[in-house]
Parts: structure tokens; C-alpha cells; sequence
């Protein structure tokens, strides 16, 4: 009887999720499955190729749980690489230096938009899209040209092999090949967690859920609603300057064009994974599904090899309306069961 | 006595006035123009055309103008904006080159059809993207920013998909009329044609505005939707409605634009505009919350845009780097508008007030 009551409209939107995802790798490997997609190796390079958008979506979902929205993340993870790329190389920068630089411009962008949204009540998608622009601008102010970078201890980091104990498989030659991830997986993993954590036993991730579920209820209840909001776009950076400190591991450079159309994969990830666009309702565990299933469409048209690359993103937006459609009907059906 | 009373009302009814803000600004931008090169003023005829930097200005920001239009409705009505007007006048751009020199052909001489039904597929298609978005927001009740979100990125790439991820270039000398100057016979028109096209679409938006009652019935929509559904009004209509308008107008804009260049570029065309024809919006004086609303604004807001982007070129700014400058404008006007910050400045007047009644009195 309990089970019936918590199995409501949310949790079907998560199950729909898991399906979908398990649906379409069974598919992937059926159809590619000669290509080696259905080798635990690619399920793990989807792993690595997102880790910094699945560090991005984490921050998007807190932003999306109280009820708002944050489009600058592509643009902040553009410019964290630009920052990197430009400090470490043309300014010489350790590399401790910058990713330090990096984490503080973060916090500062998240403060700027956070105190604009939260505290002086505008639009949240106004400010950050001034946002999106402002940092996209800056990246091409720092220079436009593209940077690679050389830093051999950002190399070093990069190009860490961990190894799987299980999973693995005999290669043609008879050698033993194991599984491996790298380190921008396991901080990946490391940021959902604790940000689960965060979400679900804190008290400032619980008033995030009630500030998106009511606004008004929740300040009669004792809640600061703006200092709430503000934090939620300030963590919302931050994390996205991690997620950017991974993408820049992965791309090892810094260009203006960087990380292009990555606020769309971040909100579309959220959404997919069962996180309400009008707030209160969200868990990061479906946004890492979320941000599996965009990997896996991704990595679909990837191992195809015929399709052109605009395909994965009319994939991705097809997929973002129909579960917006879906939360629509969802909403109306509530709405016509409370009247 | 009674003259200085006019004096003031006078002056209270220019600034009081929706255009003063957004004229003023257009002004500052002109007078920084000014001083920088006295030339800015000049205008010249090159070659049968007119020439000079005022006729640019007019000339490049005619689709800003006309994406405006659409963008002030959709504002009005339900406080927020259409992102996808950029990337739908790509996918525009990228429909009416590919109907008139047909699929994967990268360069053609020759038309397969006559040039109007190639605009026409440009402008519908703009529509058809219209219609999707009212859909998503008058019907569903998605947040506008959200639903226009799926076509802002999906519009370009089905446009790149149309164009078979090449540009398409149409040399022909009749396609050039619609972005450059009408050439009738041996008589060129020294006006470029934007301009032109730029007048209709306003027109036609005021006609229809003034004319009937649509006007009034998105202004009432935008203040309250609830209300506007008990008097009558079919408020999920008339959203929709505006985001089809909205559509039209970036099929239009997305046609010109691609007459310009006489090609499809789908990479290209359109970039970075929803965030001129915001920003037109803004600073035209319209609060971005929604309710009444003033076109005229608008229209001088997208004017100032252009010009503060032909400026920043001038002073030797970056194309990518100008973003930076527009995002400043827009937080600043946000900011300006915030109810928070309009309190703030409500009470100091009303201190300054009733401190300098208390001195009154006291004398």
C-alpha cells in the first residue's frame, strides 16, 4: 500500500529513464554490436568523454530543483578552459595555479549571477544568458586563437590509467586486456555522490526542494528563499568549473568554439532525468542516467560513422521535447485531478 | 508663472514619454560616433547608392528590427522570450536556398523555381517553427524560454541537414534584390532593400495592432492571464498567435539575411541575433516581465544595438569579443528594471520628499 503511494507520477518519469537508456544500449549493441559497442571498454569511453558534463548536470539539477535555470555553463566551461590552456601556457602558471584560478572564477561568476537572480529577484534565464555571452566574449578578450596545452603535470593527471579488475577481455594477440577509466570518471562519480548526499540528507539541499516546490510556503516557514537561491547558482558554477577542469582534461585545449551548445546537453540530461522545470522535483542519480543517454546517442551516431554530427543533437532535442511534452501532461493531469 | 508650469509639464511629458529612454541612448551612441570621426554624419552617393555609416547602420539592422517585432509581442504576452529566432533564420535561410537550387547542390547558376516561391517556403517554414513553439507554451504551459530552447539548438542543425552541411550558394543576380538594392532594368534603387522590407513588416505590425484589437488583447494577456480568461479572451490563442508572429518575423529576417550573402550558411546566419533582439526589446523601454508594451521602443532599441555594434567594430573590438559589452548593457537595464532596485530608488524619493517638506514647513 505504501510502495503504491510513493510510486507516483516523479518516480515513473526516473523508471521511463532507466528503461529508455537500457533500451537503447540493447539496441546499440544488437546493431553495432561487430563494431565492439557491446564491449565494456565503450561503455566506459561514454563514461569519460561526459565526465565533465556529468559534473555540469549536477549543478544544473540543483539550479532546476529551486525552480530556475542557469544557460552560462557552456560558455563558464568554455572559458575555464581558456583559462587553463592560456594560463598554463603563456603565462606559466602551475598547474595547481590554475586549476585554483579556475575554481575561484567559478565562485565568482556564481556569486555575480546568484546575487542578481537571488537577492534582486530578475529573471534567472535573462541573467544568465547575459552570462553565456559575457563568458563566450571574455574567452575570445583572453585571445582568440586556439591553445593547447603542453603542462606535463596536467598531462600527467590527464593520462592516468586506472584499471578495472573485472570486465575484461582477450585480445586477438592472446594478451590480457583490462578495462581502465580515467581520473576525470572517478571525481566525476565523487561529485555525484556527494552531491547526492548534499541533496538528500542536508538541510541546505532540503530547502532547495522547498523553495522549487513552493516559494511562498517555504519563507512562511522560516526559510531564507533568496540566500537559497543565491547558493544554488554559486554551487551551480562551481561545479561547473569542475566539470570544465575535466573537459579541458579530455580536450587538452582552450578555443573560443569550445563546449558549444553544452547548456542544451546539460538541461536536456536534468530533464531526461526526471527534474521538474518547475522546481522541487529532481535527483541526480536520473540526471547521470540523463547524461548516459545523451553519451550513448552520441556515441550511437559516432560508431555509425555515416551520419552527419548534427544528427546527435536533433537526437538529443527530439528526445528533450518529448519528456517536456511529457512533464506537460503529467502537470495537466494533476491540475484536473485537483479540480 | 503659468509658462514655467508649461515648461514642466513639457518636459515631464518628453521623459515620461515610452521612446525618451531608448532615443536618448540612440543619441549617446551617434554623439560618441560623432566625436570619434566627424565623417560618421556623411553621406555620399558611390556608384548610383547611397553611402555612408547612418545608411549601414539602417541597412544592417533592418532584421534586428524585424525580429524585434516579433520578440516585443512575445514578451508582452507571456514574459518571456523566444531564444530560437536565431537559429529559425538559419533553418529558413538553409529551406529557401535548397528549394531554389535543390538538394546537396553547393553552387548554382540556375533556379529550379522562381524566387518568390523559394522566399515564401522561407517565410512558412519560419511559421511552421512559430506554430511549435506557440504549441509548446500557449497549450502545454512550458516555460517559454525552455520550449524555445529545443528549437534554438535543433533549428540549426536540421537547417545544416537541409543544406547538406555545406553552404549553398545562389548566383543569381535577381536572388542578391531582397538583401542588397532592386535593380529594375538599367535604374538601380539607391536605398538598400532591407530598409525597405524593414518598413513593411513595421507597418503591417502597426496596422495590425492599432486596427484591431490584438493589441490590446496581448497587453491584457501579458498583465494577467487568468483575468483575461474570465473577460473572455481566448488567452491561450492569442499566445499562440504571437509565437507564430514571432516565427514569421524570423522567417523574413532569416530570407533577408540569407539574400545578403546569397547563400545558406547555416553556421552563420542568424548568430548571437536573439540576444540583439532582446536586447532591442530592453532597452526600448519594455519591461521584460511582461504587459504593456511599446513597439516604436523597440524598433529605436534595435536600431541602438546596431549602432553600438558598428561602434564597438569601429573602435577595433572583436566580433566575438562585442558579446561582452551587449551582456554588461543587458544586466545593467535588468538590473535598472528589478522591482527590488525600483523600491529602493521609490523610497529614497519619497525620503528626499518628505525631508525637504519637513524644511518647508519648518521655515
Amino acid at each position: 500500500m505504501k510502495k503504491k503511494a510513493n510510486f507516483n507520477g516523479n518516480n515513473l518519469l526516473l523508471v521511463i529513464t532507466i528503461v529508455l537508456f537500457v533500451v537503447m544500449y540493447a539496441i546499440g549493441c544488437i546493431v553495432y554490436g561487430s563494431k565492439g559497442f557491446s564491449q565494456f571498454q565503450s561503455f566506459l569511453n561514454i563514461l569519460i568523454g561526459n565526465a565533465g558534463l556529468i559534473c555540469v548536470t549536477c549543478g544544473m539539477t540543483c539550479v532546476m530543483i529551486t525552480g530556475g535555470i542557469d544557460i552560462s555553463v557552456g560558455s563558464l566551461v568554455g572559458l575555464d578552459c581558456m583559462i587553463l590552456a592560456y594560463g598554463m601556457e603563456k603565462l606559466h602558471w602551475s598547474a595547481i595555479t590554475a586549476v585554483i584560478v579556475v575554481l575561484i572564477v567559478g565562485i565568482v561568476f556564481g556569486v555575480v549571477q546568484g546575487f542578481l537572480i537571488g537577492i534582486l529577484g530578475i529573471q534567472p534565464f535573462i541573467i544568465t544568458m547575459a552570462g553565456l555571452f559575457f563568458a563566450r566574449g571574455m574567452c575570445a578578450v583572453i585571445t582568440t586563437e586556439m591553445v593547447n596545452v603542453a603542462n606535463e603535470t596536467f598531462k600527467k593527471w590527464a593520462t592516468i590509467k586506472i584499471n578495472l579488475p573485472f570486465g575484461g577481455y582477450v585480445n586477438r594477440r592472446g594478451i590480457y586486456m583490462a578495462p581502465y577509466i580515467r581520473i576525470t570518471v572517478v571525481i566525476a562519480l565523487i561529485v555525484v555522490a556527494l552531491t547526492f548526499i548534499l541533496l538528500k540528507f542536508t538541510k541546505f539541499g532540503r530547502s532547495l526542494y522547498a523553495v522549487g516546490g513552493n516559494e511562498t510556503s517555504a519563507k512562511l516557514m522560516g526559510l531564507n528563499v533568496k540566500m537559497t537561491k543565491m547558493k544554488a547558482y554559486i554551487l551551480s558554477s562551481f561545479l561547473c568549473s569542475i566539470g570544465g577542469i575535466l573537459f579541458c582534461m579530455n580536450s587538452m585545449t582552450g578555443s573560443v568554439a569550445q563546449a558549444k551548445g553544452l547548456e542544451m546537453e546539460a538541461i536536456a540530461s536534468a530533464v531526461i532525468g526526471g527534474t521538474l522545470l518547475t522546481g522541487g522535483v529532481g535527483n541526480v542519480i536520473g540526471s547521470l542516467f540523463g547524461v548516459l543517454i545523451t553519451g550513448t546517442i552520441d556515441a550511437l551516431v559516432q560508431f555509425n560513422g555515416k551520419l552527419l554530427s548534427s544528427w546527435s543533437s536533433i537526437a538529443v532535442s527530439v528526445l528533450l521535447c518529448f519528456f517536456i511534452i511529457l512533464q506537460a501532461i503529467f502537470a495537466l493531469i494533476k491540475e484536473r485531478n485537483k479540480a | 508663472m503659468s509658462k514655467s508650469a508649461n515648461g514642466d509639464s513639457f518636459i515631464k511629458k518628453l521623459t515620461g514619454s515610452k521612446v525618451f529612454l531608448p532615443l536618448v541612448c540612440l543619441f549617446l551612441v551617434i554623439l560618441i560616433n560623432v566625436i570619434k570621426s566627424p565623417s560618421f554624419l556623411q553621406i555620399s552617393i558611390n556608384n548610383g547608392v547611397l553611402y555612408g555609416r547612418l545608411i549601414d547602420i539602417a541597412n544592417r539592422g533592418s532584421e534586428i528590427a524585424i525580429l524585434a517585432i516579433g520578440m516585443t509581442l512575445t514578451i508582452a504576452v507571456s514574459a518571456g522570450t523566444d531564444i530560437s529566432v536565431g537559429s529559425v533564420m538559419a533553418l529558413c535561410a538553409s529551406c529557401c536556398c535548397t528549394t531554389l537550387v535543390g538538394y546537396g547542390v553547393a553552387s548554382a547558376n540556375k533556379l529550379n523555381y522562381p524566387i518568390f516561391i523559394g522566399v515564401i517556403v522561407g517565410i512558412f517554414v519560419g511559421a511552421v517553427c512559430g506554430c511549435f513553439n506557440g504549441f509548446m507554451v500557449a497549450r502545454l504551459k512550458v516555460q517559454p524560454m525552455v520550449a524555445t530552447l529545443v528549437l534554438y539548438t535543433a533549428a540549426r542543425a536540421i537547417g545544416l541537414l537541409v543544406s547538406n552541411n555545406q553552404n549553398t550558394y545562389v548566383r543569381v543576380e535577381e536572388y542578391k534584390y531582397l538583401g542588397n538594392f532592386i535593380k529594375i532594368g538599367k535604374w538601380e534603387c539607391p536605398i538598400p532593400t532591407p530598409i525597405f522590407v524593414a518598413i513593411i513588416c513595421v507597418a503591417l505590425a502597426t496596422l495590425f495592432l492599432k486596427k484591431t484589437a490584438l493589441g490590446m488583447y496581448i497587453q491584457s494577456v501579458g498583465i494577467n492571464k487568468n483575468a483575461s480568461r474570465i473577460l473572455g479572451i481566448n488567452s491561450v490563442l492569442i499566445i499562440f498567435v504571437c509565437y507564430v508572429i514571432c516565427g514569421l518575423c524570423a522567417g523574413v529576417a532569416g530570407t533577408v539575411a540569407s539574400s545578403r550573402i546569397y547563400s545558406a550558411d547555416s553556421n552563420n546566419i542568424g548568430l548571437n541575433f536573439e540576444m540583439d533582439a532582446i536586447l532591442a526589446v530592453a532597452l526600448g523601454g519594455n519591461s521584460l516581465a511582461g504587459g504593456k508594451f511599446s513597439l516604436a521602443g523597440s524598433i529605436i532599441g534595435a536600431y541602438t544595438i546596431q549602432a553600438l555594434t558598428t561602434t564597438l567594430l569601429a573602435f577595433g573590438v572583436k566580433t566575438e569579443q562585442a558579446p561582452v559589452v551587449k551582456a554588461i548593457v543587458i544586466v545593467l537595464i535588468v538590473v535598472i528594471q528589478a522591482p527590488a532596485v525600483q523600491n529602493y530608488i521609490k523610497n529614497r524619493k519619497a525620503r528626499k520628499i518628505s525631508a525637504g517638506g519637513g524644511e518647508a514647513v519648518a521655515k
